[in-house]
């Protein structure tokens, strides 16, 4: 399977659109595009795992809330936090969930490794559902958006939805561009050779333990980022944010958007965020809107019978294709 | 005396795991496949008894027409989707089958509503046995108890004295010789599947009176599944059955001793196990 990277000219147009839409778009649409580009992130933390170093976990939703929650926890009931404390501290969180999470599940391999990713993840759902640590299965809500200072000045509002929007630009562009740098580092080469051929690598002298541990904090830590600004934006947790449902529909975007690819969780984020607003529009699908869910198992059944490398996949044999009309490209030299 | 009825839950719960986590565990170890879609099949068999039990008036009758329809359903998934997935890797089968969660639950919420449903305990064994003066158990959880005891024993004896049994057996520890050998592996494998769901169907159904017939009561068994599996080691029934009981016991015991956590107690059970014996309680390293 060929796999590209987009080239720079391409992700530098994209950032540059993206940057003029706030001048133009409504609430509405500032709201949907900050969503997209946060559930972004949380895609790319988990393709870190699935698509770049082999382990398929299907618990990654407990990273996300955990961070989430570390923020209404935090946040006092009427006044608003600070950001330069709440965003380590809820990163924190999630990054050491994940490590004590992480020391367990990195000792299973193949389906032993998803179903105990699940089940931990469950157990954390149950905590924050059952006892009164995070307002039961009510959930708490977040008054008062954080604030960010800097030097006595207020760049960015987090209560207006076009600062908002910047905040998760920037959030996304970060994430972006370091899991490109650390990919392509040793650390990431390492974990790439883990995930073609594990054996091998332990057998050249690679603690293989350690790094899959490394990759899985790290991307306990960017799901925590992802789950952070989720919890900014809708000024809300519940426990259903940690559930197994949202495992699935994250490892969903990344399927959807081609995994192993960085642009394919962003365009696997955003596919799925605008389908599920057409699917649930009551305006095309009328009484069935509430069952949008239905139409999302149809296109997940159908993805994975017909389409398992996803639209990147598709994107990645149009662009090949047209490279190659166009003369000179030797396709395997992109991989990975 | 308390303790005798709690003991008494716990088995009966355990026994009730045991018929679905055994479906999960075969299937897995036959086929390679991990099939979340199990859980929806409890429901599956829970809200047609529920139908059944109020179009025709009997659970006698809902009961096994609900395990015949899941079976038949199990049947068709199997040839036209879960077929095609034996070969793919455990990422798209973890994808596949929770496209189908999302399906069952919508045409659930289509069919039947999202409203709570009860499932009325037959007048046979509607009635409690006293225990002292103010405690009793009720007959219909001892009718579950037997009844999963014998679905137990059954399988047993099917697994280890029959034909089938045998070949299902080779099918586990190599598919690929017992095919060689001349077992008819589609066939094998659709026939497990569909059982497997009826299995599951059949928990449903017998457990209906005694939970309530509500939305997503199947996806909160299936992780007890996986965690029943996983603790007692992938395709291995005995050690389903020995981790169904144990994770009776642990969420009773957690329920009596610390309500708030006993949805925690199950998952730290998991986690000692998995610390002690990664590879689960019946298989060896």
């Amino acid at each position: 399977m060929t796999r590209i990277t987009l080239p720079r000219w391409w992700l530098l147009g994209i950032v540059l659109l993206l940057a003029i839409v706030p001048l133009g778009a409504t609430t509405f649409y500032l709201q949907l595009g900050a969503k997209i580009m946060i559930m972004a992130i949380f895609a790319l933390s988990l393709d870190l795992l699935i698509g770049h170093t082999g382990l398929v976990s299907f618990g990654h939703s407990a990273y996300f809330g955990v961070a989430a929650y570390a923020l209404a926890l935090i946040t006092p009931k009427y006044e608003a936090a600070s950001f330069w404390l709440t965003l380590p501290a809820a990163m924190t969180a999630a990054a050491l969930a994940a490590l004590v999470i992480g020391v367990l599940v990195v000792r299973t391999a193949g389906i032993y490794f998803i179903m105990v990713t699940l089940a931990f993840a469950q157990m954390l759902y149950a905590i924050f559902h059952d006892t009164n640590l995070g307002g039961g299965s009510d959930g708490i809500y977040i008054n008062v958006r954080p604030e960010l200072n800097v030097a006595g000045f207020k760049p960015l509002d987090l209560e207006s939805p076009a600062q908002f929007f910047y905040l998760a630009l920037i959030a996304l562009i970060a994430v972006y561009w370091s899991l490109n740098k650390i990919l392509h580092a040793p650390f990431g080469r390492a974990l790439a050779g883990i995930r073609v051929n594990e054996q091998r690598m332990r057998a050249i002298g690679f603690p293989v333990f350690f790094y899959k541990l490394g990759a899985f904090t790290l991307a306990g830590a960017l799901a925590g980022l992802a789950g952070y600004l989720a919890a900014c934006q809708f000024g809300f947790v519940n426990p259903e944010i940690l559930a197994w449902h949202h495992s699935g529909t994250v490892l969903m975007m990344v399927i959807l958007g081609g995994m192993g690819r960085l642009h394919g969780a962003v365009i696997g984020a955003a596919a799925y965020v605008l389908l599920q607003e057409l699917f649930s529009s009551s305006a095309l699908f009328g009484a069935y809107a509430k069952h949008w869910q239905l139409f999302m198992g149809g296109l997940i059944v159908f993805i994975v019978l017909a389409l398992p490398h996803g639209i990147g996949g598709l994107i990645d044999n149009a662009w090949v294709a047209w490279r190659r009309r166009n003369g000179g490209l030797n396709p395997e030299s992109t991989d990975g | 005396m308390f303790y005798l009825i709690q003991l008494l839950n716990a088995v009966q719960y355990g026994l009730l795991l045991f018929l679905l986590s055994s479906g999960l565990t075969l299937i897995f170890g036959i086929m390679g496949v991990i099939n979340l879609a199990h859980g929806s099949f409890y429901m599956v068999g829970a809200y047609l008894t529920y139908w059944l039990a109020k179009t025709t008036g009997s659970l006698w009758f809902a009961i096994p027409i609900g395990i015949a329809i899941a079976f038949a359903i199990g049947l068709l998934l199997e040839t036209t989707i879960i077929r095609r997935l034996y070969k793919r890797d455990h990422l798209y089968q973890v994808l596949l089958t929770f496209g189908l969660i999302l399906i069952f639950e919508e045409v659930r919420s289509i069919l039947f509503g999202d409203e709570v449903h009860g499932v009325a305990v037959p007048e046979l064994l509607n009635y409690s046995i006293p225990l002292t003066a103010n405690l009793a158990y009720p007959v219909y959880r001892l009718f579950v108890t037997a009844i999963c005891l014998v679905v137990a024993i059954v399988m047993y004896f099917v697994i280890h004295k029959t034909r089938a049994g045998m070949m299902i057996r080779a099918g586990n520890s190599n598919r690929d010789m017992a095919a060689t050998l001349g077992v008819n592996i589609p066939l094998l494998f659709a026939l497990v599947f569909a059982c497997g769901m009826a299995l599951a169907a059949f928990a449903g159904a017998i457990a209906a009176p005694i939970t309530s017939v509500a939305p997503g009561m199947g996806n909160q068994v299936l992780i007890i599944c996986f965690v029943v599996v996983v603790i007692g080691g992938i395709g291995s029934i005995n050690g389903a059955l020995i981790a169904s009981l144990f994770i009776g016991l642990a969420d009773t015991l957690g329920k009596v001793l610390a309500p708030e956590y006993s949805g925690v107690a199950v998952y730290l059970l998991m986690a000692a196990i998995l610390l002690w014996r990664p590879q689960g309680l019946a298989n060896r390293s």
